[in-house]
């Protein structure tokens, strides 16, 4: 199993995240594909990190996550708020700033 | 003054004796600058007081043209107790334009000729404003009218009254201002608006060449006052340049003395109040184009080529006047045409050079006086007929109005030139001196000498028409404008007292001023003496022909208007008489050779201007709203679309930083 390999799975993964984000319409599963996109960042990075033998890709993974961390939280805020206002989560219905 | 004594003192030929000028100062050049300033403030209060003063505004304008009359008269006498050589006056006001190389004082110039002016300005002026009190009684705005004639005379006396062509301007300019003003008076009804209208265009064209002359006087001369100007010309400019000179001078002149091509503005003018149209015609406005060319006499002197256009545009203009004077029916405008003719009497005479300037100044100053004098006939006929103009409308009017009959008479006899009116002194010697060779040269004697004598008894035909219509014959008076009888009455007597003062002038003006010389001694100093040579034929024949063509005109005149019947409605006439009638088709001319082309540069202008500039600037406008709406359209309003178009810009970058890397 050489480092090729988990990059291949990290663009996998980030395609799967991207998939999601780009057609799905529920706010919550675009949302999960965000997190995945992110995650699979993390995973290159960190191969890279091994793969140059600093830790520099480490470290940026950790920044990685807690600003995953953050943007869950405000993230979920937001959704949890539309849908009670508009009874629904789907993300096309958030259209309102187009004139 | 006896013009023997005076050419001893004088040298021959010599246009200005002293063109400088003697400083005014103390005695009654004290206060003589209140001769421009008493109308000038007049005419302010009465305009800035407005309604306030309607009641006593009509005497305050009286009182102001009098005192200027006064001031005038005082001057004169001033003058009149020096001697002949130190006849210039130059009333210093103070510095008035200090701009790098032009430096100009304003002042005022008391020489015989502008003194001429002024008496003839302030007198006949004063006749009409007492005149036009009781003729305006009826109209609510005779304070407003007041206003104008008083700002009608300030500004003709200051342009008689400057020292240099600059402050002429001013006056000028205040002269066509008054006159487009009382043109317009009524100009509730457009007619009248555009007529006065027609006649401020036609003098801005005038104006035009008044400021060419300035640009070129300064660029040659250095400087704009008469004293340097006009002291010896031909030492500060080529003969060409003096001759574009004068050539713009004549246009300004043609202007504002309604000359050939710029005379279609005086029939019009008619639209104004009668006297206004004896103030135009007599004493301000018309006048002030010969003044001009008089005045800026050493100017033509030296360049004969404008002197012979001056010539010849007089003795157009004379014959023009006089056959459109022949086939006018209405009587203001068959008054207007004869004045168009006989300004172009005094265009030539100022034209021949100093041997005419004289005759030109003095059949000004008669002039003034009998077409002032039958102006306000005319106004007093109106008056009694209910406002009626039409000629073939009038008839038989000597029984009713004794009084405008006969001072009418002393105007008409006085505009004839026969013996011993006023005008046979002046006009006769116009005459005479038209038939003298110029240079040698006899042609022109013999063509101009004969287009005034020509001119002389066309005149005597169309005024005695005009007379002969109006007064004599049989009644073919129409009802009123309310359908109740014709009425004609004699006029008030602030009405027929100018009248009578300006028929005395009509009748004994010419031999007074005539006898011994006296006017043309006068005026010496600005005009300079010479010793004409004589013309082409004795002047006792030219004498006994010009009385010879007045007689005929007159019998002419006499038989068809007098003794026969008028007919009420014009009959079809000659080509000619159709000609005359739209005088000779000025008006179509014009509009075909100047306004026509102008309407259509200002509509290709227009087109232009919208095609082109406003099409650039609304292109613009059109196409950065177009790419808006375009742009637009990107903005769907979907989270995936952005999204998907972040992903895009993301693997376009990343294609792009790999190529460019590899």
């Amino acid at each position: 199993m050489t480092l090729t390999h988990y990059l291949v799975l990290s663009g996998i993964l980030f395609s799967v995240g991207a998939s999601a984000v780009l057609l799905r319409r529920n706010a919550i599963i675009a949302f999960m594909g965000v997190e995945l996109m992110l995650n699979a960042t993390n995973l290159a990075l960190v191969t890279f990190s091994r793969l140059h033998g600093d830790l520099t890709g480490q470290v940026l993974a950790f920044f990685v996550m807690v600003v995953a961390a953050a943007e869950v939280v405000v993230g979920l805020a937001i959704i949890v708020a539309i849908f009670r206002t508009r009874r629904s989560a789907s993300i096309d219905d958030v259209n309102l700033l187009k004139s | 003054m006896h013009a023997s004594a005076l050419t001893a003192t004088l040298p021959a030929l010599s246009p200005v004796v002293n063109p400088a000028g003697l400083p005014a100062s103390g005695g009654v050049w004290s206060f003589a600058w209140l001769v421009v300033a008493l109308p000038l403030t007049s005419a302010a209060l009465l305009l800035l007081l407005g309604r306030r003063s309607d009641r006593w505004g009509h005497w305050l304008g009286v009182l102001a043209s009098a005192g200027a009359f006064v001031v005038g008269l005082l001057a004169m006498l001033e003058v009149l107790g020096h001697d002949a050589s130190s006849r210039v006056w130059n009333l210093r006001l103070g510095t008035w334009i200090d701009a790098g190389a032009l430096h100009l004082d304003a002042g005022l110039r008391f020489d015989p000729l502008s003194l001429t002016f002024v008496l003839l300005v302030t007198f006949v002026g004063t006749l009409i404003h007492v005149y036009s009190v009781a003729y305006m009684e009826h109209d609510e705005n005779r304070r407003r009218f007041f206003a104008y004639l008083n700002l009608f005379v300030a500004a003709m006396l200051l342009l008689v009254l400057a020292d240099s062509y600059v402050l002429l301007f001013v006056g000028w300019e205040g002269v066509g201002l008054a006159s487009y003003l009382l043109i317009g008076f009524w100009n509730h009804h457009t007619p009248y608006a555009v007529a006065a209208k027609k006649a401020f265009v036609a003098n801005r064209v005038g104006d035009v060449g008044l400021l060419v002359a300035m640009g070129l006087i300064f660029a040659n001369f250095g400087a704009l006052d008469f004293g340097t100007v006009l002291a010896h010309p031909a030492d500060h400019a080529s003969e060409g340049t003096l001759t574009w000179i004068g050539l713009a001078l004549l246009l300004a002149a043609c202007g504002k003395s309604a000359q050939f091509p710029l005379q279609s503005w005086l029939g019009d003018a008619m639209a104004g109040p009668t006297p206004v149209s004896a103030l135009i015609h007599a004493a301000t406005m018309v006048t002030a184009g010969v003044y001009l060319i008089v005045r800026s006499g050493a100017v033509f002197e030296a360049a004969p080529t404008a002197q012979l256009v001056v010539v010849v545009i007089g003795a157009i203009t004379l014959l023009f006047g006089a056959v459109v004077g022949c086939a006018k029916d209405d009587i203001k405008k068959a008054l207007a045409a004869s004045t168009m003719s006989q300004i172009g009497y005094m265009v030539l005479a100022a034209g021949l050079g100093p041997v005419g300037y004289a005759f030109a100044i003095f059949h000004l100053v008669t002039h003034g006086f009998f077409k002032a004098g039958m102006f306000l006939g005319a106004g007093s006929v109106m008056h009694g007929m209910d406002d009626q103009v039409d000629m073939r409308r009038f008839g038989g009017l000597a029984r009713y109005m004794k009084i405008t009959w006969v001072t009418f008479m002393m105007g008409w006899l006085a505009i004839l030139g026969i013996p011993p009116f006023a005008g046979f002194f002046s006009k006769d010697k116009i005459i005479e001196a038209a038939f003298i060779p110029v240079d040698g040269a006899t042609w022109r004697a013999w063509v101009f000498g004969s287009v005034a004598l020509l001119g002389a008894g066309i005149t005597a035909f169309y005024m005695s028409r005009l007379f002969f219509m109006t007064f004599e014959g049989e009644r073919r008076w129409t009802t009123r404008k309310d359908g109740s009888e014709q009425h004609p009455h004699e006029s008030p007597a602030l009405m027929t007292w100018p009248m009578i003062i300006l028929a005395v002038g009509s009748v004994g003006l010419g031999l007074v001023l005539a006898l011994g010389n006296r006017f043309t001694g006068w005026l010496e100093p600005v005009t300079g003496h010479v010793e004409h040579e004589e013309p082409v034929l004795p002047a006792g024949v030219l004498v006994a022909l010009t009385l010879a063509a007045v007689v005929v005109g007159l019998v002419l005149a006499w038989r068809r208007y007098a003794t026969s019947t008028v007919p009420v409605v014009p009959p079809l006439g000659t080509a000619l008489t159709r000609a005359a009638r739209v005088d000779l088709y000025q008006d179509a001319v014009n509009d075909a050779v100047l306004v026509e082309p102008g309407q259509h540069l200002t509509r290709s202008l227009v087109y232009a201007d919208h095609a082109v500039v406003d099409g650039g600037v609304k292109g613009l406008t059109h196409a950065t709203v177009g790419l808006g709406a375009l742009l637009r359209r990107l903005q769907t309003g979907y989270v995936r679309t952005y999204a998907a178009t972040m992903l895009g810009g993301l693997v376009v970058l990343l294609v792009v930083v790999l190529a460019v890397q590899s």
